[in-house]
């Protein structure tokens, strides 16, 4: 009796202490974001980590998106051709890249690239006790570190969306129409016949916004919250990718059911 | 020096965003339709076009010889005013030549397909092809069958 007792209690503390997390987390956020704004100052601190955080992940989204197009062409195109449609490859890789693949695939490249770097910088700070150091001078360190980080990402994650998704276009435009002949002017014409700007590209992008400021908040708290240690800096940046990850995919099923399903 | 660099770069950065972001919304979802190249004008009248839209192939014996830039209704004749670009260096076709509306394959999309005539007069910027030959609708197909099975006599 007292065993079952002791598991029920185990798992109504590990719940408290889930919902005691996720409220830091919130407190964390709000401290972070609400604050008298200093336009000037914060400024230069923005450019650098934009540059860390966006124009770093470049390379890797434009390479990726580029293949992920070209296999999505080349195998569009041989289950098309088999209904003789294939001059609807367009619309096949142009809706699926800028509905979900853009979005999902970007945010979960930029979870892993720049999400884990931001991790395990700004646990590394607090390890060797420089977020610390900074409050003893009267900086705050929400201010000085994190804000610049947390907004970097927040605005980062769309633009990288949107190049993944030309990039994307791109390729399967290369495979379909340069490599395996489709029909470029039915390629285009059809895409943007059934593609509409307002449906399916600026719903993505607002996809990516919710991602973007997801596995930002994510990555920031996690290292601020990480253990000070060599091996809790590992954690904390590991749990950093599995969790913007989880939630990445988790939300796409809910940001797809309330925009695009009709709910 | 390395902040200037690093401000660039960043500025490149969100240039390249907003170039994609136009790409998207001109060359993926239409925003506007503009068909290159160089090339000249001309138009046809069908009685129905059928699924034709903007920017499907003009053929002559299955090879592209330009593209459809304007799909309008004529206001008097209730007629499909389709106005076509063709390609620059097809400058011989003669202007007795007839256009159809045909499917790629079963499901496909339409396309317009030219058969060129015999004329030594050849199609010059804005000339009009008379004789045209509309899209093959599936259901007016299935009706005219229908009905002439329910009447054997004829």
């Amino acid at each position: 009796m007292s065993v079952l007792l002791k598991k029920i209690q185990l798992l109504g503390r590990s719940g408290l202490s889930y919902c005691q997390e996720i409220g830091k987390a919130g407190i964390f956020l709000t401290n972070t974001l609400v604050r008298k704004p200093r336009f000037g100052k914060s400024f230069p601190l923005l450019i650098e980590q934009l540059f860390s955080v966006g124009v770093l992940s470049v390379i890797i989204i434009i390479v990726s998106a580029l293949f992920i197009g070209m296999v999505l062409g080349l195998q569009g195109y041989n289950t098309l051709t088999q209904y003789a449609s294939s001059q609807q490859l367009g619309v096949l890789v142009a809706k699926s890249v800028v509905r979900e693949l853009g979005p999902v695939i970007c945010a979960l490249l930029f979870a892993g690239r720049a999400g884990s770097a931001l991790t395990a910088e700004i646990g590394l700070m607090k390890a060797t006790e420089q977020l610390d150091s900074m409050e003893m001078m009267g900086v705050d360190p929400l201010w000085r570190v994190i804000a610049p980080r947390f907004w970097a990402g927040f605005i980062a994650m769309p633009v990288l969306e949107i190049i993944f998704s030309a990039v994307a276009i791109f390729g399967g435009y290369l495979v379909g129409v340069e490599w395996l002949g489709v029909d470029g002017g039915s390629f285009w014409g059809n895409m943007q016949a059934s593609v509409a700007f307002h449906e399916d590209i600026v719903n993505g992008i607002i996809k990516s916004i919710v991602f973007g400021f997801v596995v930002t908040w994510i990555a920031v708290y996690q290292g601020y919250a990480t253990v000070p240690t060599a091996e809790g800096i590992g954690r904390a940046t590991t749990r950093t990718v599995v969790y913007s990850s989880l939630a990445v995919l988790g939300l796409d099923f809910v940001l797809t059911a309330v925009m695009m399903g009709g709910w | 020096m390395r902040a200037r660099s690093i401000e660039t770069l960043v500025g490149l950065f969100m240039l390249a965003g907003i170039v994609a972001l136009l790409v998207l919304a001109l060359k993926v979802s239409g925003l506007s339709s503009y068909v290159g190249g160089t090339g000249y004008i001309v138009t046809a009248n069908f009685d129905n076009v059928g699924d034709l839209k903007i920017r499907a192939p003009v053929t002559i014996s299955g090879v592209r010889v330009g593209a459809i830039t304007k799909i309008q209704l004529d206001k008097t004749t209730f007629k499909a005013v389709v106005t076509m670009k063709i390609n620059a260096d097809q400058n011989e076709i003669p202007a007795d030549t007839s256009a159809s509306i045909y499917t790629q394959g079963l499901l496909g999309s339409n396309y317009i397909s030219l058969n060129p005539g015999y004329d030594q007069t050849v199609l010059k910027n804005g000339s009009v092809i008379g004789n045209t030959h509309p899209a093959l609708i599936l259901e007016d197909l299935i009706g005219q069958l229908l009905f002439s099975l329910k009447n054997p006599s004829k």
